[in-house]
């Protein structure tokens, strides 16, 4: 990992926590759509730079709970903790500023890289931190891309613009949903072995949704199986996958 | 309304010049039937849509002629109340452009209501519109009809950006933007197209079209060079107020996609995308 972004992280003072403290936790958390139950009652724990994998067949509401994590979408039922507040007593920017998601698809916006890395910034007509984009493209392994536009970029690189558009926001917790999906396979392995370097070194909190089983074993402390909306099985990888 | 009204509208109804005017329809009718003839035989599908058109066009313009005729005599308040019953049939016409949009309705009324009622205050107040029943109706329905169809063009494509960017704004979302940080640029982009046919039309002003008013008041015996500077007067109204009426609804409904705890309300969009 690039040691730019390590120190970024240590002035930060994210590097250094204890990392047995309870970071996020859900309780009974319940969505309703059309009179169905997408996520159902799910109560899970995830502690301070611990990575949480969320595994599942397609449609067993793995996605639809990421997005309550960080209130895109507002829960029927339960609630979320974060470092035991209830997420409800945060502004919603703020919220989503302390857990990031990465989404699916990279979303972004017309203009320059940098423009997007820095989107977060620009949107308040702030100016653009340049030194922390330097390091997030850098160890993005996309150094002197700052000006290109972003429709001219592959599918890799734009879902690679879209973690460091995440990371710029400096998270302590990163929802990761499917990140490599829709990738080619050379692609997928580059995005991974980023999101493992990040994941090792960068000391975050992390929840990844991921179909791919493997990646799951290879990226996760802990997994927990989701099927029809509700868990149905949880442990380490070795417990639920191996 | 008096007899005096009912005076006016019936030496209207009997002047000879009526019969011309029927004739000249009946000409241009006859020229339309060979659009609606091509259409057919080419079996592009709408001809329906053209005759119904211009048998609803026929009797709206000549119905609003025949009331202009007799709010001609009448007292300077009707002109008022006409131009608030424009602003609420323009507001019922143009929300179905986006109709999915909750309490769009009533945002048009409004919106339509201050983008064209403040134009033609200022302009009554300059003296640009004269204070006469006539004028009043005349220019305060174009600029409301251009305002009306800014507000439709605006509709249409706000939720067009809405539905087809949902990912981006929850992108923007998801890294702590406000709902009105996260939607700013749609709403940009939805006022621009909007404002588009009325820009354009300013610019081709004199070189590619000389407009209606301006060809009339030249007819009619007016100064040419007055007339033109009359038209553009009128063509700024007509751009001030459809972009105070975009600009007001737009703002107001970018705030209605949204949900208290600042998400994409599901419900509007489900709406918008069926």
């Amino acid at each position: 990992m690039n040691t730019n972004l390590t120190t970024v992280a240590f002035e930060r003072g994210r590097i250094g926590r204890q990392k047995m403290a309870q970071k996020l936790e859900t309780e009974s958390l319940t969505r309703v759509v059309a009179g169905e139950a997408i996520v159902d009652s799910i109560s899970v724990r995830v502690r301070e730079s611990e990575v949480l994998a969320i595994i599942g067949s397609s449609g067993a509401g793995k996605s639809s709970f990421l997005r309550l994590l960080n209130r895109l979408d507002e829960p029927t039922e339960g609630t979320v903790y974060l470092d035991g507040t209830e997420y409800r007593e945060f502004e919603p920017e703020e919220l989503r500023r302390r857990i990031g998601l990465i989404p699916q698809e990279s979303a972004l916006q017309p203009g320059t890289v940098r423009e997007n890395v820095g989107i977060s910034d620009r949107i308040r007509d702030e100016p653009i931190d340049d030194q922390l984009t330097t390091t997030l493209l850098k160890w993005m392994d996309l150094s002197g891309y700052g000006d290109r536009n972003v429709d001219d970029l592959s599918g890799g690189e734009r879902q690679r613009i879209a973690i460091a558009r995440t990371l710029y926001v400096d998270p302590e917790v990163l929802l990761l949903d499917e990140p490599t999906a829709h990738l080619d396979t050379e692609t997928e392995a580059q995005i991974e072995e980023l999101l493992g370097e990040l994941i090792r070194e960068g000391d975050l909190t992390c929840i990844l949704v991921t179909h791919d089983t493997a990646q799951a074993e290879r990226l996760a402390d802990r997994v927990v199986e989701f099927e029809n909306g509700r868990v149905v099985d949880e442990g380490t990888p070795a417990e639920v996958i191996g | 309304m008096t007899w005096t009204a009912l005076e006016t509208f019936f030496e209207h109804a009997a002047d000879p010049v009526i019969v011309t005017g029927f004739v000249q329809i009946a000409i241009a009718v006859a020229l339309t039937a060979i659009v609606l003839g091509v259409v057919y035989l080419r079996q592009l599908g709408f001809e329906r849509e053209i005759v119904t058109t211009t048998v609803r066009g026929l009797v709206q313009v000549v119905a609003a002629g025949a009331v202009i005729g007799i709010l001609l005599a009448a007292h300077l308040a009707w002109a008022g109340i006409v131009l608030v019953v424009m602003i609420f049939v323009a507001a019922w016409i143009s929300y179905k452009r986006g109709v999915a949009l909750p309490g769009v309705f009533r945002t048009s009324v409004i919106s339509i209501g201050f983008g064209a009622g403040l134009t033609i205050v200022a302009m009554t107040l300059a003296g640009a519109i004269e204070m006469t029943v006539e004028d009043l109706i005349v220019i305060g329905s174009m600029i409301i009809a251009n305002a009306m169809q800014t507000n439709s063009l605006a509709l249409d494509r706000f939720t067009g950006e809405v539905a087809s960017n949902r990912a981006e704004i929850e992108a923007l979302l998801s890294v702590g933007a406000s709902p009105d940080e996260a939607i700013t640029q749609y709403v940009s982009t939805s006022v621009y197209a909007a404002l588009i046919p009325t820009i354009d039309a300013i610019k081709s002003l004199g070189i590619v079209k000389i407009p209606g008013l301006m060809a009339g008041m030249i007819i009619a015996g007016a100064n040419p060079i007055y007339a033109a500077q009359y038209q553009f007067a009128v063509m700024l109204m007509i751009f001030a107020a459809g972009g105070l009426t975009v600009v007001a609804n737009t703002l107001l409904l970018s705030r209605r996609v949204f949900t208290d705890a600042k998400q994409l309300d599901e419900t509007v969009i489900d709406a918008i995308e069926t």
